[in-house]
């Protein structure tokens, strides 16, 4: 069972706690494809979204999340609130507990910000991003596309690919990939290596084609255009050309390998039109599971104990 | 302290007895769907089924619900519950569909099966059928067809097991 009020990370989850979120997701998903694609566990809960980076997919897919199971959802504008009059996180923070949220769901460009509000507040506090650190319910959607596919992890090959210094999103899968024992490859440029990857529990591959080699599971990223400013990378063309995921590199993944992109897609950066649209992309499935993901991940941890 | 109340054979006679209950009641089984709740319910549910197959010489629809998200213990429980499968395999508007549970207690499974059912369709009527009714209702519930009324304390337990082939069937009172 899940032992925080709060999901700040996959690296604060035991496997354990990782299986059961998954397991009810599963639940979620079956509601999400009946006719009435409603349940009632979170009736007169309030989740409120405070968002400091732009996001459209993750916030809207909380939204849905939130109403499916019969919250409120409400947005706690940044850009149109007293934080742009200079208020702190912290009061910003306590105002909308005050407010009577049971949830805030915090994006943030600085990493520890969740963490920092957990503390603060004794409503659930639901990491949706900071900073390069993590952004646990996306990895949590991405398992459990993974597992609707392959079934297990263990033993399962998957490489991520491209910009893993910048991205949250890697770091939570490369977390949970491992803690549910599956094999995991790095595939970057060495400019975008992440510092001590060597902790990190998995190889690193500097070739596409050869990083590609056998394996079951393709996680594209995105390609950080923003954070692109200090010459990591001579040119976007060239990147495309060393690692994008186009049919030829695909190719050396098993035949029956799936391809993920966390969303938004740069076509033609990071992945060719062509393996976007095509057979082996689940892309378009992940953002549905994400619902049923993010259902699950509001339902239990509104059972927890405070 | 543990008391045996039913063995196998009385649960097999519980059983035979509910199923030509139930054909009797609805006159035939031409509308009816069963619908065993998670998870107590669901075995109890197929042994019905096979039951009321065997009298009638026909097929009835069986299926399962999982009422975890109707639940209203939801911040009161000290264990989150785990979700299991809800299938209903058929399209139960217009339908005569029986509910089965193992032990009819509160009546608040029921209340949570009941709107969990009707976000599935809207059945012509819904009958319940339980194994064991306990009493201590806190609802205006009452079951249709039972295989046994026992009265029981507030605290105490009953441990039904039931299993597929009937082999080791029992029902047991654990006192609180």
């Amino acid at each position: 069972m899940i032992q925080s009020k709060d999901l700040l990370g996959i690296k604060e989850l035991t496997p354990e706690e990782i299986y059961l979120i998954l397991d009810t997701a599963a639940g979620f998903k079956d509601v999400l494809m009946r006719d009435i694609k409603k349940v009632p566990p979170l009736r007169g809960k309030t989740v409120v979204s405070l968002f400091f980076e732009p996001s459209t997919r993750t916030k809207t897919s909380f939204a849905l999340a939130s109403k499916r199971l019969s919250a409120d959802f409400v947005n706690f504008s940044v850009s149109t609130s007293s934080v742009v009059k200079g208020e702190s996180l912290k009061d910003t923070a306590l105002t909308i507990q005050a407010l009577g949220a049971d949830f805030v769901l915090v994006r943030h460009a600085s990493s520890g910000v969740p963490h920092l509000l957990s503390n603060i507040l004794d409503i659930s506090v639901i990491n949706a991003g900071d900073g390069a650190n993590e952004h646990p319910t996306q990895a949590l959607l991405d398992m459990f596309t993974i597992q609707s596919y392959k079934k297990k992890f263990k033993g399962l090959n998957v490489a991520i690919v491209g910009d893993i210094a910048h991205s949250r999103v890697a770091k939570s899968n490369i977390y949970a990939l491992t803690k549910l024992e599956a094999n995991v490859r790095l595939i970057c440029p060495p400019t975008l290596t992440p510092a001590e990857v060597d902790k990190l529990g998995v190889e690193v591959h500097h070739s596409l084609d050869k990083g590609l080699k056998d394996v079951d599971v393709i996680m594209a990223l995105r390609l950080q255009l923003e954070r692109q400013s200090k010459g990591f990378l001579p040119s976007l063309r060239e990147y495309f050309k060393l690692y994008g995921l186009t049919a030829d590199s695909v190719s050396h993944a098993k035949d029956d390998a799936i391809v993920m992109h966390p969303g938004p897609m740069n076509r033609g950066v990071e992945i060719a039109s062509s393996i976007a649209d095509g057979n082996q992309s689940v892309i378009l499935e992940q953002v549905t599971n994400g619902i049923a993901v993010r259902m699950a991940v509001l339902y239990l941890l509104a059972g927890v104990k405070k | 302290m543990s008391k045996s109340i039913l063995d196998s054979n009385d649960i097999n006679r519980a059983i035979r007895r509910m199923a030509y209950e139930i054909i009797e009641k609805n006159k035939g089984i031409g509308n009816l769907c069963l619908v065993g709740i998670q998870k107590g319910g669901v075995t109890l549910a197929n042994r019905l089924a096979s039951q009321i197959e065997l009298i009638e010489n026909g097929h009835i629809e069986v299926g399962t619900l999982d009422i975890t998200f109707y639940r209203d213990d939801l911040n009161t429980k000290s264990e989150q519950p785990v979700v299991k499968r809800t299938e209903i395999p058929c399209n139960i508007d217009d339908k005569t569909v029986v509910l089965v549970d193992d032990v009819l207690f509160t009546g608040r499974s029921i209340r949570a099966a009941m709107d969990a059912l009707i976000d599935y369709g809207r059945p012509a009527n819904i009958q319940l059928a339980v194994l064991i009714d306990r009493g201590h209702r806190e609802l205006p519930i009452r079951a249709d067809y039972a295989g046994k009324n026992i009265p029981t304390s507030f605290d105490a337990r009953i441990e039904v097991t039931l299993e597929e082939n009937g082999s080791s069937d029992s029902v047991i009172l654990v006192s609180g």
